[in-house]
């Protein structure tokens, strides 16, 4: 596995978070249609949740199968906190009933962590698996609190309004939503730089030895695991807010898998992963959900070749060709990307075809056993559409792997160029 | 009077097998004892014992006159005793300097926060680069501990060991897997890293029992059969036999003075 450290320059610094600013505020003016609203909307609510995750599975190697646990309890609380403001119970502001999400995610946190935190590895895993199946059945009997079938629904515009912000229009909840992201990734950022953040990161990394250097890793575990659940809950109560509606769905297992797979897909080894996992996460659930009954199939066979083949998720990709860039040596290799890029698409394109196929047979049979794939007309149950799909994938297959040598042996070389130039920059 | 560390009447089983048979050791502060012994004599076993991985089935220890048996290897360490590994155990994932900084903040009362900024904090920032120096990694400082060769990685286990401060250093086989020549620079850095502090280290090497140590330990079948200064424990006909097996295994007694 490829290993360097992201030196963090303070200018370099400053221009990164402000265009991290920029971004949040210009986003909505770029994107302007209603559906990119409320993506852009859930997009800032799930980097939150996937960076709280990370500061779980990234930074303290504690693989968790219940964070939704956290988020969705922490929706709850604050989508009930929204109706006593409405019902007049309450004067808090809308704009921190995040908070009143966060505390409650902490304080669950504390509650049940106190429980999972006893134990590492998959023990730990085990645990939060059990917790979160707990809470999920619980969901179902406690009808008052989770809502029933029917779950909590709210009006955000409630209580009184400040300089005429009412939070009702989808572009107000976005800043709000934008504002909380951008104090939420500076905090979670900020904590990987205290002395418990890089105990953390040894509790990861070696245990046992952090037990004779005097920290009890059960206790460095379990505060990590509080502060994960305060981020998770501020993200539950943004999404609240957001949605105006908290189903039992969200602490379910199907998001704790999703903040796993996601964290995981985007890249838990360095932090900014999470936040490419959080886009992906929302474009995956609102665009490719529309685009193919498949969906989940090509997201699980996505993770699957992500776990082989770069364990890292992107953004290790991201560094590992930075790394390369910054030695001068892309170009040798971009027709290489290219050609491994088009011969994928073929693949794809080919495997495809076939799983749509399989779909139809299984869900709309009824209609025909005809169907378009990408403009062209195949038959499900044809000799031809099927023998034409494989041919198409077989050939993608055969030219990938042919590239895909080729690729290897130029990415080696590049490797023992770069060793080769830092050893003559050491010696100088 | 108190010592810096003393075992009395220590005891271990596991399951049915004894594998320390009472053991009794009393150790001044400042003293360098070196613990030897057959393989399988309770060495290793030893150290686990002081040091908090294993609790013992009966006996006791104390630190410095403080009870130390049945405490957290945590516990202990923040008391003033700190040890290294036969296996090297360090953080692979980060770099020297961090590895030697996580060894630090303990020590200085940084405890588990997380309301201060690493790089705010001077002292353990200082203290940390000063270890660095000391074991020589300081070239080495943002190469990631997996990265290291076997011999930094050896002085980076000792780093971590020494950079908490304690006073009482257990080092288990530091000098395991190393060259003739890498030993003897090791050994060098050992005695200057724990410079008036106690030290207990078990070894193997004769050259550097007798290099380093006020006193040796002499461990067969989970007991102390010998302690004492090397001229006595080297004519201690017991040892001879007990270690050496027979007194007249002229080679081994070679190989005891040859270290002289």
């Amino acid at each position: 596995m490829a290993t360097y450290t992201f030196k963090p320059y303070n200018v370099g610094r400053w221009i990164i978070w402000g265009l991290f600013a920029l971004v949040l505020g210009l986003a909505p003016l770029v994107f302007t249609s209603n559906l990119s609203g409320t993506m852009l909307a859930q997009m800032g609510i799930a980097i939150i949740a996937c960076l709280s995750y990370n500061m779980l599975l990234g930074q303290g190697g504690m693989l968790s199968f219940g964070h939704a646990v956290y988020t969705g309890l922490g929706a709850f609380v604050a989508i009930h906190a929204l109706n006593a403001i409405t019902a007049g119970q309450s004067s808090v502001p809308v704009s921190l009933l995040p908070l009143v999400g966060g505390l409650a995610g902490m304080g669950f946190a504390v509650l049940l962590g106190f429980v999972t935190t006893k134990k590492s590895g998959t023990p730990f895993a085990m645990i939060t698996l059990g917790v979160a199946e707990l809470v999920f059945a619980m969901s179902l009997m406690f009808s008052d609190f989770f809502g029933g079938e029917a779950g909590i629904s709210a009006n955000r515009v409630a209580g009184t309004s400040v300089w005429g912000i009412t939070f009702g229009p989808q572009i107000q909840i976005y800043y709000l939503i934008a504002c909380y992201t951008f104090v939420c990734v500076a905090l979670m950022y900020a904590f990987t730089q205290t002395p418990l953040g890089r105990i953390l990161n040894a509790v990861r990394d070696n245990p046992e030895r952090v037990e004779f250097i005097g920290y009890n890793t059960q206790r460095v575990r379990y505060f990590a695991f509080i502060i994960a659940g305060f981020f998770a809950g501020v993200s539950g109560g943004l999404g609240a807010l957001n949605f105006e509606i908290v189903t039992a769905e969200v602490v379910g297992t199907g998001r704790s898998g999703g903040y796993l797979l996601f964290t995981f897909l985007g890249g838990a080894t360095f932090f900014f992963g999470p936040i490419i996992g959080g886009i992906l996460m929302v474009l995956a659930f609102v665009l490719l959900s529309e685009f193919t009954k498949a969906w989940l199939l090509y997201l699980g066979l996505l993770f699957l070749f992500m776990v082989m083949y770069a364990p890292g998720g992107i953004a290790s990709l991201i560094m590992m060709n930075l790394r390369v860039a910054s030695f001068g040596k892309l170009r040798q290799i971009w027709v290489s990307y290219v050609g491994l890029l088009l011969t994928a698409l073929v693949i794809l394109i080919g495997a495809a075809a076939m799983v749509e196929m399989v779909y139809h047979l299984q869900l709309n049979s009824a209609l025909g056993d005809n169907l378009k794939f990408m403009g062209v007309p195949l038959n499900a149950k044809g000799l031809d559409s099927w023998f034409g799909a494989s041919f198409v994938m077989l050939t993608g297959l055969g030219m990938f792997e042919l590239i895909r040598r080729q690729f290897l042996t130029e990415w080696s070389d590049i490797q023992i160029e770069i060793e080769k130039e830092i050893k003559r920059r050491e010696e100088a | 009077m108190t010592y810096a560390l003393e075992l009395k009447d220590l005891r271990k089983n596991f399951g049915k097998t004894e594998i320390i048979r009472g053991v009794n050791l009393a150790v001044l502060a400042g003293e360098r004892v070196a613990i030897i012994g057959p393989n399988g004599a309770g060495k290793s076993t030893l150290f686990n014992l002081i040091s908090g991985r294993f609790g013992p089935t009966s006996g006791q220890i104390f630190l410095n006159g403080k009870r130390i048996d049945h405490k957290e290897p945590y516990e202990i360490n923040r008391m003033g005793l700190s040890r290294s590994f036969q296996i090297t155990n360090i953080f692979p994932k980060l770099s020297v300097f961090e590895n030697l900084r996580c060894a630090v903040l303990w020590s200085l009362g940084y405890k588990y926060t997380f309301l201060k900024f690493l790089s705010g904090l001077k002292d353990a920032n200082d203290l940390a680069e000063k270890y660095m120096d000391m074991i020589r990694l300081d070239k080495k400082r943002d190469i990631l501990a997996m990265n290291l060769t076997y011999a930094e990685q050896r002085a980076l286990e000792i780093g971590i060991t020494i950079a908490g401060g304690a006073n009482v250093i257990l080092l288990d086989e530091p000098t395991a897997g190393m060259s003739k020549s890498e030993t003897t620079r090791f050994i060098s850095l050992i005695k200057n890293v724990t410079h008036g502090k106690t030290l207990l280290t078990v070894e193997h090497d004769m050259g550097v029992v007798f290099g380093l140590a006020d006193k040796i330990a002499v461990v067969v079948y989970g007991e102390v059969i010998a302690f004492d200064s090397p001229e006595a424990v080297r004519s201690n006909p017991k040892v001879q036999e007990a270690y050496l097996g027979t007194p007249s295994s002229e080679s081994a007694i070679h190989g005891l003075e040859g270290g002289h």
